[in-house]
């Protein structure tokens, strides 16, 4: 094991996630305070177009494993791939962007490596020779430390938007390992048979870096218009709170909170939402919070970093109108 | 497909083979496992004890993870739809009081209970937790079908138990799963699981890991009579004598602390009428915040 630090670089269909690069600033960052350097891996198919990509945002060599199963994300054949990509890089830690796929994908990786893992962390920090990981229990209520430390591989998925990406260096000549992987039956059980689309080509909240979400003071789906537009402006996601969701005025795969999706944008926009204990715990950790509501002792100000008390159906058509100008 | 029959099962083979003779059609040979957490309720205030090392459990509501009752739900669902399921057994590792969330697991339909308790299992990493459920799962004389487990519980925030599961004892396992149907040969399936901005469709056999999301089921209340029934029904207890967990595994991690999340700064109120709030709110995310 050396002291290098891999970030697994999360694409699909040949778009690289962008908190994929925020993860290599970090790498960058920790790594030379223990001697070693940040390394990529990549897996896909025909991923090769995508290494100076890697290389600019700071990558010292890149791993790739280029395989026709690993077109689309499948747990078992991208753990397989990526410990095989271990195997050869043998990096002291495995930082990889918290998504759904990380998740998935690092604990799969971890039980397979008997590795130390942390999932969605905040601050990741070397102490000594350790690494230091923070990350949020009972839904973002505390913080909790860990330490990283001993001979066994370290696998840590990091939150979106914690660390920030550097800016781009072209021209960088970095080296590119090929790896290869055979993919066994074992790897191959689960069958993909087809993709459903579900919101027809809208921004799910997941991938989106500003977020606007309307609470059950919307009163209807009809009404939601208004937020769907601020939203469209600004190329964000339209999100809801789960009130807004159980009445039926937008489907549950766009709910933020402890029992729908958490998020973390850049920033999020709440319309009329309280700010349920449960909402917040889904989006609490939102870089730039903009709270829109009537009640002054909605909890939601509590968290917001702007607070605007002010009728939704009034103010939010007049900041679509003011982003729009603004964009010109 | 999991472990031989171990000493217990060969134990009930005279009476069993007595009346599976005539009762061939209606004994299922499927056995689901639900795995059941103990957490503090979503409502509750969580506060850390004063070593920074625990949380203060004084009148802490406890419950079952809301996304562990999806697991459970499913399970009872498919044995009350279908003849080949055998039993559900729902597993929880905790201390003392975690019984009672294998009571409430009980009263929504499970068969019996597997309790895993000792303070040896007492831990904060997701690997290790699953290491001591993965073991449970070895343990069972005759082998387990389905594992099925909420995406994540909502005290460690993490969502890596029913991968680790599943890698510990080499199933395929299938995260945020909205959709599942059994065929007819009790074996082949087709699942379906969230993923950002869409839904995939999944074909697999079993044995198999499941996290359930949130709107696949909704889980039922158990009933005060099907709690009252559920004393009745059978709860092993297992310890680390029991069951062979690496205790090497939960080395690598060690836990520091608890602590309160650091206090947000205090809100900014945007001033004036609605039309000048409103470009004040663009001002300041683009000069102040620069977001946008």
């Amino acid at each position: 094991m050396n002291s290098n630090i891999l970030v697994f670089i999360e694409q699909r269909e040949g778009k690289i996630l962008p908190a994929s690069f925020q993860l290599l600033a970090l790498a960058g960052e920790l790594a030379a305070k223990t001697g070693g350097q940040a390394e990529a891996c990549l897996l896909g198919q025909n991923v090769s177009g995508l290494t100076p990509a890697v290389a600019s945002y700071g990558a010292k060599k890149i791993y790739t494993v280029d395989n026709a199963e690993l077109r689309y994300y499948r747990t078992q054949p991208y753990t397989t791939a990526l410990a095989a990509v271990i195997g050869a890089a043998d990096p002291r830690a495995v930082l990889i962007p918290t998504t759904a796929l990380g998740r998935d994908l690092a604990g799969r990786l971890a039980a397979r490596r008997q590795a130390a893992l942390v999932i969605d962390c905040t601050e990741l920090v070397v102490e000594g020779k350790d690494l230091v990981a923070t990350t949020n229990v009972y839904a973002g209520k505390l913080g909790a430390k860990f330490k990283l430390s001993g001979d066994r591989l370290q696998v840590i998925t990091i939150r979106s938007n914690a660390y920030s990406a550097a800016e781009p260096q072209a021209g960088a000549s970095t080296p590119v390992q090929a790896v290869s992987v055979t993919l066994g039956p074992g790897d191959l059980r689960l069958k993909f048979k087809e993709l459903l689309s579900t919101t027809s080509g809208i921004k799910d909240v997941t991938e989106a870096d500003i977020i606007v979400a309307g609470g059950r003071a919307l009163k209807s789906e009809a009404n939601f218009k208004i937020i769907y537009e601020l939203a469209g402006v600004l190329d964000g996601a339209v999100g809801a709170s789960r009130a807004a969701c159980d009445a039926g005025y937008q489907p549950h795969t766009r709910q933020v909170g402890l029992t729908g999706k958490t998020v973390t944008p850049r920033l999020y926009i709440a319309c009329g939402i309280d700010g349920a204990i449960q909402h917040l715990a889904g989006m609490r950790g939102s870089k730039v919070i903009v709270a829109v509501n009537i009640k002054p002792d909605a909890p939601i100000f509590q968290v917001a970093t702007y607070g605007c008390l002010c009728d939704l159906f009034t103010l939010v058509p007049l900041l679509t109108n003011e982003f729009m100008r603004m964009k010109g | 497909m999991g472990p031989a029959p171990g000493p217990a099962a060969r134990g009930r083979e005279p009476s069993y083979l007595g009346y599976v003779w005539f009762q061939l059609e209606e004994v299922g040979t499927l056995r689901i496992l639900a795995i059941v957490k103990q957490v503090p309720d979503s409502n509750a205030a969580v506060k850390v004890t004063a070593d920074g090392k625990g949380i203060d459990q004084t009148g802490l509501k406890l419950v079952v993870d809301p996304f562990d009752e999806f697991g459970i739900e499913l399970a009872v669902q498919l044995k009350e739809k279908r003849k080949d399921v055998a039993e559900v057994v729902a597993l929880t590792v905790g201390g003392d009081k975690a019984a009672e969330a294998l009571r409430v697991a009980l009263a929504m339909g499970a068969d019996r209970g597997i309790h895993a308790n000792d303070p040896a299992f007492e831990t904060k990493d997701e690997l290790f937790y699953a290491a001591v459920i993965a073991a449970a799962v070895k343990k069972e004389s005759a082998p387990i079908d389905l594992i099925v487990t909420g995406k994540y519980n909502i005290d460690l925030d993490a969502g890596a138990v029913g991968a680790a599961v599943a890698e510990y004892v080499d199933w395929p396992h299938i995260a945020a799963v909205t959709g599942f149907e059994l065929a007819a040969d009790g074996k082949s399936f087709v699942a379906r699981r969230r993923i950002e901005g869409a839904e995939e469709v999944v074909e697999g056999a079993l044995p198999v890991v499941l996290t359930i999301e949130k709107g696949m089921v909704e889980p039922r209340y158990p009933s005060l009579p099907n709690l009252m029934k559920a004393k009745k029904k059978p709860v092993a207890l297992l310890t680390s004598k029991d069951l062979a967990v690496d205790a090497g595994l939960a080395a690598g991690l060690q836990f520091l602390s608890l602590f309160p999340p650091p206090p947000r700064p205090a809100c900014k109120m945007v001033p004036g009428e609605p039309d000048q709030m409103a470009k004040e709110l663009v001002r300041l995310l683009r000069e102040e915040a620069k977001v946008v």
